[in-house]
């Protein structure tokens, strides 16, 4: 199968008050393309660093992000913006919707940064897969967290990305919502071949994914396909 | 704990403290200046009039004036009118003051002169005293001489300064002071001229002047002639800059006001992010007064520090005022300094910032413990009464400071009230502007510029508070742009031939021809030729005037009793007048009684109507008149006017002179006729209106300097109110861009986000102060000035761009951290 995404010998280290911290040692792993990915640890193992990396919302001190077949290293802060824009959807565990948006407009934004003209019409659709095509005039200030995440996976999947990074995606949702949330997420994928990758500390939903990599310390502990499935 | 808490909000706090510091230094410079001024009126006060008392009389002293006078034994005398002087060394000719002046005048302060000697010698040198600037403007100098009338002396010294005169007063028409003993010799005190005979006394200490004004003022009035005191001349001074004080109070109040308004809305803000904070203290057994206490302790520290640095920023600021009002003081001033401006500064910043912060402050009390668990917007709202109360006690002591400063109920009561209305307006309107954006919102723009629409109604956002700063600075400058186009067009001159631009005035009967005939050769149209008749009324409705001068109850205004009427005969209307009442009468025949056509302001405040028997004094011979109509003057119109106006037939053979008018094309024909008259007929006084109007200008000029200083105050604390709302904000646009960029949004676009909502602010905050300024110039054109009003184009085209750019520029001034801001970090805060 084709990587979608190539990690190799990747390092971050931040520094504070001149003491150097090292957040992540010589991560290298691969995720193929329609693969769902789980990344899990304990607490400030380094997932969400990763996940910045992967994205390209950082930029490691060593090491090498290859995303799409693009090295991320050789891309300036715009160009990563129109890969995002181009091939990544996100979901965050706090939502992360804009506030002066409705749950309509939320969704159109990645497609309007593309200058899509069919933006309001392709977001309807994926509000009503979502269930909320009720609910699309309304704030995000005024739905429930339960709905806002929706929003958000309506929002990750509007430009139709080729993978799909997942911070916590139900952290903060009660086990009920929580679990329709992540059905959605593994129909929405399954039906447009999305690459999956979720960062979490639930066990119970990396052993959905394919393949886990946990990580201790800033280092890879294990990486290794889903022994359930 | 309030430490603990500001040491961690310490930048914010700053700018919240910035927004009053402005406002508080010109509360205290100007409260500061007016304080000096008094006390230098006060010690200057001998100084100011160079006498103790001054007797005076437009007319030659009657006998028994005279003898009123002499019993005094004046100190010195001074008899002065304005004329034509002439420079023969360049052939320059200027309108003067002239001042003969006999004895040791001033007894108090001093003449300064170059050669300092020239003040004491030129009265035994029989030498000219002429004023600096006019020596600078015509380039003579000492020893150089100057022709006044038939006389030429020579110029014994530039005079700088004397005691009584401002730089305003001077540059209308320039002192020169000569040796009282020459002034026959020049012959300009012919019939018709205006003038002034002064005697001016030196009194013992124990002498009480108040009495002596008391006992003489009648006496002298019945003369027509009148007493100053130098306490009642620096009473009356006290009060003129007194008026000027609480102007410029009122001006630095606003920008308090403003400064005050921006504090209001941070604190909301502030306020509103700590209420989790607040309610988590209240969990943990934090009472509603410890909680209030936190953040009311914080807000009154910043208003005593702003207050007190904003005093400090007063005493430094004070010393500029000086210097910005040197053309309109009579003396120099020195500056010192008094504690009371200075605690007022304080108190001041600390009523102000408690009372503004109080409403926000209040949702401390109110806020739930159970907010620990959801933050709910409707649940930490103070009740109504509560609101009511805060905002009547901010109108309060609104109402009572400006009272204070204006020791006027009614003024401070409508200052109050156009100032609420003035912000009403302004937040009234961007609040409109958003409901109209949020109801018919511009689906089909394109998406940066419809996303920064939207951020003009953002959770917290500021948009009115900018409305209103940005808006405030737009109306201040931009009335005082209209207003000063108002006054200047009414003092504009056509440059077509039709409007006369030069008049000739005191043109002896016999020079009549001549001085036509000059005129004429030069190829200029002699565009009037208009006959003067002085008189002075009589009887008014058959009571003698000097009957009615002792009427204590009496309705006809003073000047009326005491005025010397300069009066006119024609057949004809002119165009400046419009008949509003009775029939226009063109001429009489011999014999018919006389009946005259009078001015608007002269019938009401001499009581009068048409029917009205009014009765002359025309130099010596009683004439009968009775009020035929009375005609609405246009005073505005450059251009001679008259309050009485006889028909034909009935004036002619009085005793009389007459006035002239011609249009020149530029200032070297003008200089060319000015100085071919001068030096033909020395009596005459020429006046070039174009140079009036220059004047004008000038003066308006300096005036709106100092108008444009109290402005600027308000235009740098909504800057200040604006960069605070800028630095509030920041975090949330850091986190909205993230967003947006982790989503796929360039750089570009996030910066036209920004951009574009500036714009939006900056557009609509100016164009609002532009239209409500255009509304208030309107209306003092209609109703002031009762002037027609054509807005001109500047405030709209250099205005609107000029602020808009400036929001734009402060707006941005922290994108670059913006844009530089790493997602993740930021994304992860948020979880």
């Amino acid at each position: 199968m084709p990587k979608i995404l190539k990690i190799t010998g990747l390092e971050k280290t931040y520094t504070s008050d001149n003491k150097q911290l090292t957040v992540l040692h010589d991560i290298s792993f691969d995720v193929e393309k329609g693969q769902t990915f789980s990344i899990v640890g304990p607490s400030g193992s380094g997932k969400t660093t990763l996940l910045g990396l992967c994205a390209g919302l950082d930029e490691p001190n060593a090491g090498r992000v290859e995303l799409c077949s693009e090295d991320l290293s050789r891309l300036n802060e715009d160009q990563r913006a129109q890969l995002r824009n181009k091939e990544v959807g996100f979901i965050f565990q706090n939502f992360q919707l804009l506030p002066t948006l409705t749950a309509l407009e939320n969704v159109s934004v990645p497609l309007e940064l593309q200058g899509s003209k069919e933006a309001t019409k392709k977001s309807m659709t994926l509000l009503e897969k979502v269930g909320l095509g009720d609910r699309v005039h309304h704030y995000p200030s005024q739905l429930s967290g339960g709905e806002q995440q929706r929003v958000a996976l309506a929002r990750a999947f509007a430009n139709a990305p080729s993978i799909l990074f997942a911070d916590e995606p139900t952290g903060n949702l009660d086990a009920e919502t929580g679990e329709k949330v992540i059905q959605l997420l593994f129909d929405l994928n399954k039906e447009n071949g999305t690459t999956l990758v979720i960062i979490t500390h639930d066990l119970e939903l990396a052993n959905r994914t394919q393949q886990i990599l946990r990580l201790k310390g800033g280092k890879i502990v294990t990486n290794e396909p889903t022994p359930i499935l | 704990m309030a430490w603990r808490d500001a040491k961690a909000s310490k930048v914010r706090l700053f700018l919240f403290m910035a927004s009053i510091i402005l406002g508080i230094g010109a509360v205290v410079s100007i409260q500061l200046f007016s304080t000096n001024l008094k006390d230098n009126i006060q010690s200057q006060s001998k100084t100011l009039m160079g006498a103790d008392f001054i007797i005076d009389s437009r007319q030659v002293p009657t006998e028994r004036a005279q003898a009123i006078i002499d019993s005094l034994k004046p100190d010195a005398s001074e008899v002065n009118f304005v004329s034509m002087i002439a420079f023969p060394k360049n052939g320059g000719t200027k309108l003067v003051q002239v001042r003969g002046l006999e004895g040791s005048f001033p007894f108090y302060g001093q003449m300064e002169t170059q050669p300092t000697s020239a003040a004491t010698t030129y009265q035994s040198s029989g030498g000219v005293l002429v004023d600096a600037t006019l020596m600078l403007q015509f380039n003579v100098k000492s020893g150089d001489s100057i022709k006044i009338g038939e006389l030429t002396l020579p110029i014994a010294g530039a005079l700088n300064s004397i005691p009584g005169s401002s730089a305003i007063s001077a540059s209308v028409a320039p002192p020169v002071i000569i040796p009282n003993r020459f002034i026959e010799a020049t012959n300009l005190l012919q019939f018709g001229s205006r003038k002034e005979y002064q005697y001016f006394y030196k009194a013992s200490d124990t002498l009480d002047l108040n009495l002596l004004e008391t006992r003489l003022e009648p006496l002298l009035d019945l003369e027509n002639a009148d007493i100053k005191t130098h306490i009642g001349s620096t009473q009356r001074l006290g009060k003129r800059y007194d008026n000027v004080g609480k102007f410029l109070n009122l001006a630095a109040f606003i920008a308090l006001l403003l400064g005050c308004i921006g504090i209001a809305s941070s604190v909301h803000i502030y306020i509103k992010e700590k209420l989790r904070a607040i309610a988590v203290l209240k969990c943990m057994g934090a009472s509603r007064l410890q909680s209030f206490l936190i953040f009311g302790i914080q807000i009154a520290a910043i208003g005593i520090v702003g207050g007190l640095i904003g005093s400090l920023i007063g005493v430094g600021l004070q010393g500029l005022f000086p210097y910005l009002l040197k053309d309109f003081l009579p003396f120099t001033l020195e500056i010192s300094i008094s504690a009371q401006p200075i605690i007022i500064g304080v108190l001041l910043g600390l009523m102000m910032s408690v009372l503004f912060a109080l409403l926000p402050l209040l949702r401390t009390w109110y806020v739930s413990p159970l907010e620990v668990l959801r933050v709910d917007e409707k649940a930490t709202q103070e009740p109504l009464k509560i609101r009511i109360l805060v905002f009547g006690a901010i109108l309060v002591f609104l109402f009572l400071f400006s009272f204070w400063l204006i020791k006027n109920a009614l003024y401070a009561l409508a200052f109050v009230g156009a100032t609420v209305v003035t912000f009403a307006v302004l937040a009234g309107v961007a609040l409109l502007f958003i409901k109209t954006i949020r109801n018919y919102f511009p689906k089909s723009w394109g998406f940066t510029v419809r996303q920064s629409l939207l951020n003009l109604f953002r959770p917290n956002n500021q948009t009115v508070v900018l409305v209103v700063a940005i808006g405030l600075g737009t109306f201040l400058i931009s009335t005082l742009y209209f207003t000063k186009d108002i006054l200047l067009d009414k003092t504009e001159i056509g440059q077509s031939t039709e409007n006369a631009n030069i008049i000739v005035l005191d043109v002896q009967t016999e020079q009549r021809d001549a001085v036509a005939e000059s005129i004429s050769t030069k190829d200029l149209p002699v565009l009037n030729n208009i006959p003067l008749v002085t008189m002075r009324m009589h009887s008014i409705k058959g009571r003698l005037v000097n009957e009615l001068r002792q009427d204590t109850a009496r309705q006809v205004r003073g000047w009326i009793l005491n005025h010397e009427f300069r009066t006119t005969y024609r057949d004809t209307l002119t165009a400046s007048e419009e008949l509003e009442a009775g029939t226009w009468i063109p001429r009489l025949k011999q014999g018919d009684p006389v009946v005259i056509s009078i001015s608007d302001n002269l019938a009401s405040d001499a009581k009068v109507t048409v029917g009205d028997v009014i009765v002359f004094n025309v130099q010596g011979v009683l004439m009968e008149t009775t009020v035929g109509s009375i005609r609405k003057v246009d005073w505005a119109q450059m251009q001679l006017n008259f309050t009485i106006v006889f028909p034909a037939g009935v004036l002619e053979d009085a005793p009389q002179f007459n006035v002239l008018t011609t249009s020149v094309k530029d200032e070297a024909s003008s200089a060319a006729l000015q100085q071919d008259l001068v030096s033909r007929f020395p009596n005459l006084t020429i006046i070039d209106l174009r140079q009036v109007y220059n004047l004008v200008e000038d003066i308006l000029e300096k005036v709106s300097w100092v108008i444009n200083f109290m402005a600027f105050f308000s235009i740098l604390t909504g800057i200040i109110v604006l960069i605070g709302s800028v630095r509030t904000s920041k975090y949330q646009r850091i986190k909205e861009s993230v967003l947006l960029r982790t989503l796929g949004a360039k750089n570009k676009q996030i910066l036209q986000i920004s951009a574009f909502e500036y714009v939006f602010l900056g557009l609509l905050g100016s164009l609002v102060g532009i239209i409500l300024a255009l509304v208030s110039s309107l209306a003092l054109a209609l109703l002031v000035f009762k002037e027609p009003f054509v807005p001109s184009w500047i405030p709209f085209l250099v205005f609107i761009p000029g602020i808009t750019l400036l929001v734009l520029g402060i707006g941005l001034s922290n994108i670059r951290t913006v844009l530089r801001s790493s997602p993740l970090e930021v994304l992860r805060r948020e979880g």
